[in-house]
Formats: C-alpha cells, sequence, structure tokens
C-alpha cells in the first residue's frame, strides 16, 4: 500500500512539472500584447520598451522560464501586470470563492447523481430510470451559461428571490455563511451542479445495473442476504468509479467554470481568468492557470490514494 | 431602583436610543450602487488605469485636474475649466512656458494642504523615472497624454511653471488626464502604492472609503470639497464591476444596482417596460473605418472613398442598437464647435455612391475587393460584429466586397500601432481597420489622425494621410493661443478630413446609461468624463 502510494506521489510530480511549462508557454503562444494591460493603445514606442524592460518581457523565452518557476516554487507568481497586486493573494482570494461554489455544486450533484443513479440502475425501465436518463442527457449537453441565464431570468429577473450577481452584499472579502451569502450562492451553484449531477447518475446507473447482473449478486442472494446487504455489495464495488469521475467532476468545477462565474459575475478563478485572458495579463494568467492545474493533480492523487481504501484490490494490483 | 433594573434592564434601555440613531442613521445615508463595465475598478492611486473611461470612476471623483472638463452640463459640449489651477497664461516672450496660478486653500483628504510642490512631485511621480514616487504604472497611463512637458518647477507656494518642448496652444487640453494626489499620504503609507491605492488621498469631490478588488468600491462623499457647486449629490457611490452586458442588466432589473452603463440594446425594451429610464447624449466616439492610402490601397481613389460613406444607411444601424447611437457625419458629431462646415455632406445615398464607383470603374457585377480587420468585440467597439456585418452587405450593394479579418481587440491595438504600411497589415492585404475612437480632445479627435508626422509608427495617422493644407493648419493651431482662432482652425482640420473622406464615418456612440427610478438626478455630459457628483438618490 505505501509502495502504491509513493509511486502515485511520484507519478504526480512530472506531471506538475510539465503543467508549469505549459501553462508557461500556451500563454506566451497565444497572440496579443499583454502591454496592452497597462499602456494606453496609442502608447509611443519608448514607452512600451520601457514597460518592456521593467516586466521582464525583453529577456529570452527560457530565462523568463527559469526566474517564473524558480519564484513560483515558493509560492511568489509574480504581479498582476493590470493590477500591480501580488498574483498569489489574487489567486486565493478568488480561489476561496471558486472552491467553495465548486464544493457546493459537487457535493449537490454527487449526491443527487448517486442516488438518481442508484434508483435507476435498480429499477431499470421504470419511471424514475427514464426520468434519470432523461436528466442526465440534458445535464451533460446543456450549456452552462444559458441555463445560467435561464435561472437568472426565472428567479432573479421575474421572481426576484434571488440576487442575479455577485458573491455578497459587501463582496467577497467578507464571506459569511449567512442568508444574504447563501441566497447569493444558490443560482450558480444550481446551475453548475447539474454537470456533475448528470455523468454520475449515468455512471451509478450503469455500474449499479452491471453490477445486480454480475454472478456474484445473485450467489449473494441465492445465499439470502437481504437487499440492504446486497445493496452494501452492489454500492462497494461501484464506489472506487463513482470517486473517480467524482474527483475529475470537481477538478472541471475549478476550472471549468468560466461561463458560470462570468455570467453571475462570480469572483472566483473562472472570473478571474476571463478577466486575466481579455486583459492579456500574463502573471495573472499564468499564475491562475497554474493553481488550477495543481489544484486538479491534486484532486486525481486524492482519488488514486482513496480508491484502494474504500476498493483494496486496487492496492494490491 | 431595583437591582434588577439597574443590572438588567437599565442597558437595554440606554441601548435602545442609540440603536434608533444608528439605524436613523444608516437610513440617512444615500447610496447610489453603480454597475460599470468594467472587470475590475480601475487603479485608484491617482493615475487610473483602463482607458478614457475609467476617470470618471476613480481618477475625476478621488482626484482633480489642474485643468477640468466641464462634466456636470449636458445641454451643450462641456470646456475646459479650472481645476486646482485658478489661472494659466503663457509666457508672451516665451510661447513654449506656463504659468499656473494654483487654488489656496484646498486640502487633500489627509488634511494636508494642496501646494505647488505637490503638482511638481505629482509630474516627477509619472515623468522622472530617477524620483523615489515614480510609479512605471501611472507613468504608462498618462505620459503618453501629456506627451509635451518638457521640464517643471516650483515658482512659489502657490505657482508653478511647466515648459513645453515645442509651442503647442493646446497643451492645456492635456491637463484633464494629470491628476494631483497627496504626496503626504504616499509618505504616510510607507512609500508603497499598493497601500496607497487603498488608502489613497486626493483633492476630489469623494473619498475612497473600501476596496475589494474586482468587486467593489465605496466613494463617500468629501463634505470639505472646495468646489461647492459640485458637492455630491449621494452620500455614497458603490462601483460594482460588471462586466458582462446581460449581468450587468439583471443586476439593475434585480434591485442589486440602481444605474449601469451601457446596457445591451436587446434589454431596453424590457427595461424600459419596467420603469427604468435610459440616458444618452453626444459623446465624444466615433467608430469608423479607417482607410489606408498607402499605394496599393484600393482606397486610394477618393471616389471609392466617398462612395462607401454614401452606401451606409446609418440609420438602420441606429436601429440595430436601439437608438443607442447617433448618426456620424464626420469624425466628430454636428454640435461640436470644431466641426466645420465640410462640402461634402455624408449621407445614404445608393445612387450617388453607384456612380461614383462606376466612374472608378466597379460594379456589383465587378466589385473592388478589400481586406478590413475588425475586433469580435471589445470597450469602445460597440456591437462589432453584427454592424460590420451590416456594413459589409450595405458596400455589396455598391460593388465593395469586403473581407474581414476578426482580431481580439488587443491584437487590433498591435495592428493600429504598427500603421497600414507595416507588414502585418499592408503584408497580409488589410487595408482598412475598424476600430472605436475616442474624440475628447482636439489631439485625440483630430490631429493624430490628421498630421502627417503622426504617420504611424510615429502616431496613430494609421493609413498615412498627407495633406498640407491640413498640416499647416496644425501648425497654425499649436501656435495660436487665442481660443476662437484655435476653434476656427480645428474646424478648417475636420472639414478638409471629411472632404477627402478620411474614413468610413459610421456612428457615434452615445454612451447610454440604464437608472432605476430610485436615481433621481444624473447629469449626462457630452462627454467620456460623467460627473458622479450628479448622481442623486
Amino acid at each position: 500500500m505505501i509502495a502504491y502510494l509513493l509511486k502515485r506521489v511520484l507519478y504526480a510530480l512530472p506531471i506538475a512539472l510539465g503543467v508549469t511549462v505549459v501553462s508557461f508557454a500556451l500563454v506566451y503562444l497565444a497572440p496579443g500584447d499583454p502591454l496592452n494591460a497597462i499602456a494606453p493603445a496609442d502608447a509611443p514606442a519608448e514607452v512600451i520598451e520601457a514597460l518592456k524592460s521593467q516586466y521582464g518581457l525583453d529577456r529570452p523565452l527560457p530565462v523568463r522560464y527559469g526566474l517564473w518557476l524558480a519564484r513560483a516554487v515558493q509560492g511568489d507568481l509574480g504581479a498582476s501586470i493590470a493590477t500591480g497586486r501580488a498574483v498569489a493573494a489574487e489567486v486565493l482570494g478568488a480561489l476561496s470563492n471558486t472552491v467553495l461554489l465548486a464544493g457546493v455544486a459537487a457535493a449537490v450533484g454527487v449526491f443527487f447523481g448517486c442516488v438518481l443513479g442508484g434508483i435507476a440502475g435498480y429499477r431499470q425501465g421504470g419511471v424514475v430510470d427514464r426520468i434519470a436518463t432523461a436528466l442526465s442527457v440534458v445535464g451533460v449537453s446543456i450549456p452552462h451559461y444559458w441555463l445560467g441565464l435561464v435561472l437568472t431570468i426565472l428567479f432573479s429577473i421575474q421572481r426576484p428571490w434571488f440576487p442575479a450577481m455577485g458573491a455578497g452584499p459587501g463582496g467577497s472579502g467578507e464571506w459569511l455563511w449567512d442568508l444574504e451569502h447563501i441566497r447569493h450562492l444558490v443560482l450558480p451553484a444550481a446551475t453548475l451542479c447539474v454537470i456533475p449531477m448528470g455523468i454520475i447518475t449515468r455512471t451509478v446507473r450503469a455500474l449499479v445495473a452491471d453490477t445486480l447482473n454480475q454472478e456474484f449478486v445473485v450467489a449473494l442472494r441465492a445465499r439470502g442476504l437481504g437487499p440492504s446487504a446486497v445493496f452494501r455489495h452492489v454500492a462497494r464495488n461501484a464506489a472506487p468509479t463513482v470517486l473517480a469521475v467524482a474527483g475529475l467532476q470537481v477538478g472541471y468545477l475549478m476550472g471549468g467554470s468560466i461561463l458560470v462565474e462570468t455570467v453571475f459575475a462570480w469572483p472566483g478563478t473562472g472570473f478571474l481568468l476571463n478577466t486575466a485572458i481579455f486583459q492579456r495579463d500574463i502573471p495573472l494568467l499564468q499564475g491562475t492557470i497554474l493553481v488550477l492545474c495543481l489544484i486538479f493533480v491534486a484532486i486525481n492523487l486524492l482519488v488514486d490514494i482513496l480508491q484502494p481504501l474504500v476498493d483494496p484490490r486496487m492496492g494490491r494490483a | 431602583m431595583s437591582p434588577l433594573f439597574r443590572k438588567q434592564l437599565a442597558p437595554w434601555l440606554l441601548t435602545v436610543p442609540a440603536l434608533l440613531g444608528a439605524a436613523f442613521a444608516a437610513q440617512a445615508e444615500t447610496v447610489a450602487r453603480y454597475g460599470i463595465s468594467m472587470a475590475d475598478i480601475p487603479l485608484t492611486t491617482g493615475q487610473p488605469d483602463r482607458g478614457a473611461g475609467a476617470y470618471q470612476f476613480t481618477g475625476h471623483t478621488i482626484y482633480d485636474p489642474l485643468i477640468a472638463w466641464e462634466a456636470n452640463i449636458g445641454t451643450r459640449p462641456g470646456k475646459l475649466v479650472p481645476g486646482l489651477a485658478t489661472e494659466w497664461k503663457v509666457d508672451p516672450k516665451d510661447n513654449k512656458v506656463w504659468r499656473f496660478t494654483l487654488r489656496k486653500g484646498v486640502k487633500f483628504h489627509d488634511g494636508s494642504e494642496f501646494k505647488a510642490d505637490a503638482v511638481v512631485w505629482n509630474l516627477d511621480k509619472v515623468l522622472n523615472d530617477k524620483s523615489p514616487q515614480f510609479d512605471a504604472k501611472q507613468s504608462a497611463q498618462v505620459r503618453p497624454r501629456i506627451p509635451s512637458i518638457a521640464s517643471y518647477k516650483v515658482v512659489d507656494a502657490y505657482t508653478v511653471e511647466i515648459v513645453t518642448k515645442d509651442v503647442d496652444a493646446l497643451f492645456p487640453y492635456q491637463l484633464p488626464w494629470f491628476l494631483i494626489g497627496s504626496p503626504a499620504q504616499w509618505e504616510a503609507q510607507g512609500r508603497d502604492w499598493a497601500k496607497v491605492a487603498v488608502k489613497p488621498s486626493g483633492t476630489g469631490p469623494f473619498k475612497l472609503d473600501k476596496l475589494v478588488p474586482r468587486e467593489r468600491a465605496d466613494l463617500v462623499r468629501n463634505a470639505a470639497y472646495w468646489d461647492k457647486a459640485r458637492l455630491p449629490k449621494t452620500d455614497r457611490i458603490v462601483l460594482m464591476p460588471i462586466p458582462d452586458a446581460l449581468t450587468r442588466a439583471n443586476a439593475l432589473l434585480n434591485g442589486q444596482v440602481d444605474l449601469i452603463e451601457t446596457p445591451p440594446p436587446d434589454v431596453l425594451p424590457q427595461l424600459q417596460s419596467r420603469g427604468f429610464k435610459l440616458v444618452q447624449n453626444v459623446t465624444p466616439h466615433v467608430w469608423p473605418y479607417h482607410f489606408s492610402t498607402q499605394p496599393g490601397s484600393p482606397w486610394t481613389d477618393i471616389r471609392v472613398r466617398k462612395a462607401a460613406n454614401l452606401a451606409v444607411d446609418r440609420e438602420a444601424i441606429v436601429k440595430l442598437l436601439n437608438g443607442q447611437a447617433s448618426v456620424a457625419k464626420g469624425q466628430l458629431d454636428k454640435t461640436s464647435p470644431w466641426f466645420g462646415k465640410p462640402s461634402f455632406d455624408i449621407k445614404y445615398d445608393l445612387p450617388a455612391a453607384r456612380a461614383l464607383m462606376a466612374q472608378a470603374g466597379y460594379t456589383k457585377a465587378n466589385p473592388l475587393k478589400a481586406k478590413v480587420i475588425i475586433a469580435q468585440g471589445g470597450t469602445g467597439q460597440m456591437l462589432s460584429l453584427p454592424m460590420n456585418e451590416f456594413i459589409q452587405q450595405s458596400l455589396a450593394e455598391v460593388g465593395i466586397q469586403l473581407e474581414f479579418q476578426v482580431v481580439e481587440l488587443e491584437t487590433l491595438y498591435l495592428h493600429w500601432r504598427s500603421g497600414a504600411k507595416a507588414d502585418m497589415n499592408a503584408g497580409k492585404g488589410i487595408t482598412a481597420i475598424n476600430l472605436g475612437y475616442v474624440t475628447a480632445d482636439p489631439f485625440y479627435a483630430l490631429t493624430r489622425f490628421a498630421y502627417s508626422s503622426y504617420v504611424a509608427p510615429n502616431g496613430v495617422n494609421w493609413g498615412g494621410y498627407e495633406n498640407k493644407k491640413v498640416d499647416d493648419a496644425i501648425d497654425k493651431i499649436r501656435t495660436s493661443f487665442d481660443v476662437k482662432v484655435q476653434d476656427q482652425l480645428l474646424a478648417s482640420v475636420h472639414q478638409q478630413m471629411v472632404d477627402d473622406a478620411l474614413m468610413l464615418w459610421v456612428v457615434h456612440d452615445t454612451n447610454p446609461h440604464a437608472l432605476s427610478p430610485k436615481v433621481k438626478t444624473f447629469v449626462q455630459a457630452q462627454h467620456w468624463f460623467q460627473d458622479l457628483t450628479t448622481i442623486g438618490m
């Protein structure tokens, strides 16, 4: 087991290094000029040159990468070109909002996905199965931003039950678990939870249906085990895969919520990425992408570690 | 009095009036929540970033310039008015030397006094990279806007002298961009601009009370503001960046904000049906195609340029924008003192356009082909793609076949700065560029596009326009210190630009704002700089 864990951690390191290379290089390969974020469009050439030198943009790319990586491993992701604020602080501030939003959306999505998928798997062809299948198809295929707009029109404009934008009345710097802040969370979380719910419903349904048809379940039933005992076996068999899928979904939600955060002006990493992209704010873009990718790697690592705990066969493999 | 009363009831009874007082005070504060189209609060340290529009949010609210734009009148174009300088004069012996008499008795928000040394300290902040207070970010914002300054010095406690590089009679127009912050506050914040950003100190009508980056900035009324005519009508203005137009409109409909900038055109009927008010005004902004007049460009033929101008039904574009634009008759709106009397009347006249194209040797069957670089969207670009498609169809009707190269706005700026001659443009067959232009002052509106010395990459005379009459007029403007003479000469420049059909001028943005019924007053000036002191709840 320890060897398995060590192997997984060691696998994660080159992936993390690869992530730094890709996130650094991609941003520079994209078209546009980062200095547009700080200089007016008609700034004279000497101003542009002075700024290039000040921000180190006149150095060769590998040198910039080396310097950036050396600082990044110490937790210094540089300063935003657009605002001059520390990127690490910007990303961490936004990350707390995204973790909150993605966490709530993932929890809701995984819970309802497991419940719906489980029932659908047990009652194949029944009403719940049909509803779950339809919902899961809708869930995975509906565009996030469109659903966000529809929910806003229904529950924010026509029925002003929930706010249309933002993380809270005083800004996210004052996030509290009070009713007003929770109201801000409802619509974006409801929009975001649909995808994990759809995917997990489909996964759980297929797994449960498959497991129920396996010989060991027939054998368990033949030995006179009750439905709840059989369910425990089914659940245990399905859990590693559900865990892996849920882990991936949480990762996707962390990085893939750009459109939802933009629609709801939710001050998370997606919104930050959107801003950084439009401003060509390279340090902010790199820092945000790096942190999100590392979180993705960390979540996968966590899933890898948890899977053998749920299913010991994997640890022995 | 029983011990019970003394110990338990009395504190409660004493608390009640305090609570009522606090509640009353809270109720008494008038708050306007303003959904702005930017993705972040512009820099609060003195010189705002994010372009001209940002000055109205964290520029002319917290700070003052030496010379200001009159922005609290909506019925006519504003003019230059005294700011922190009560008077400015050019030295009759040496027209490069300007003397500014400063306003007495003005205090920064931190309580320190505004004097001549503060002006010089601020100039050093953005122009002298050896000074300890030099801030490259602020410098990048303002240096291109005050290009004429060569040197400066304190004459006495309330007089400053600024020397320009050349004689430049239009120099005062540069100064509304240069804002004065408190040197004492910079010292108090440990000479750290990041700290000053959170606790800035200017002399403006508002003080910054709270800053949550990317989410909100609370500006509170400066009751001690020196200009009593511009005391804020609202106690607190909360600026909330909401870059997505639909989200902004939703926030207004939902009651989360009280006014927004640039509502999306398709939401206007819904906003108006629910009692929200739309205000807009003539705004110094134009949405044109800037033609290349370099050899090889199809636009070198003036008949083609004029035909393009006559082929577009601008009223239909205004309808497309749900009324949020006005028809362009040139680079400037007709109300501008610099419009002049062009002989070329820009209007929708298909037969005349076709006739000009026929003279130039083109028809629908044998069209002229041209490639235009456009932005997919972004600040100042209005509804870029639908409007460009409309132009494409309009010009096809007279025998001009347009091909678009669609890029991000940032990339478009690169093509713009490089000029039509550059490889990235001429080399790729690009012969026109579509970019919304701010036309706020003589330099921004006219001379930067028309003067032959500003042919890109030395400036943004993108297409390489050269006209001796225009050059001579601009040279004269620089040495004419009488505003009336300046205006006449500027009008002659504009007149010539229109007669030469330097660009295909389409519409002017009207900078629309949507207001909730709670907003009782808002004066929309005919300018990019809107005066937030006029917002009353």
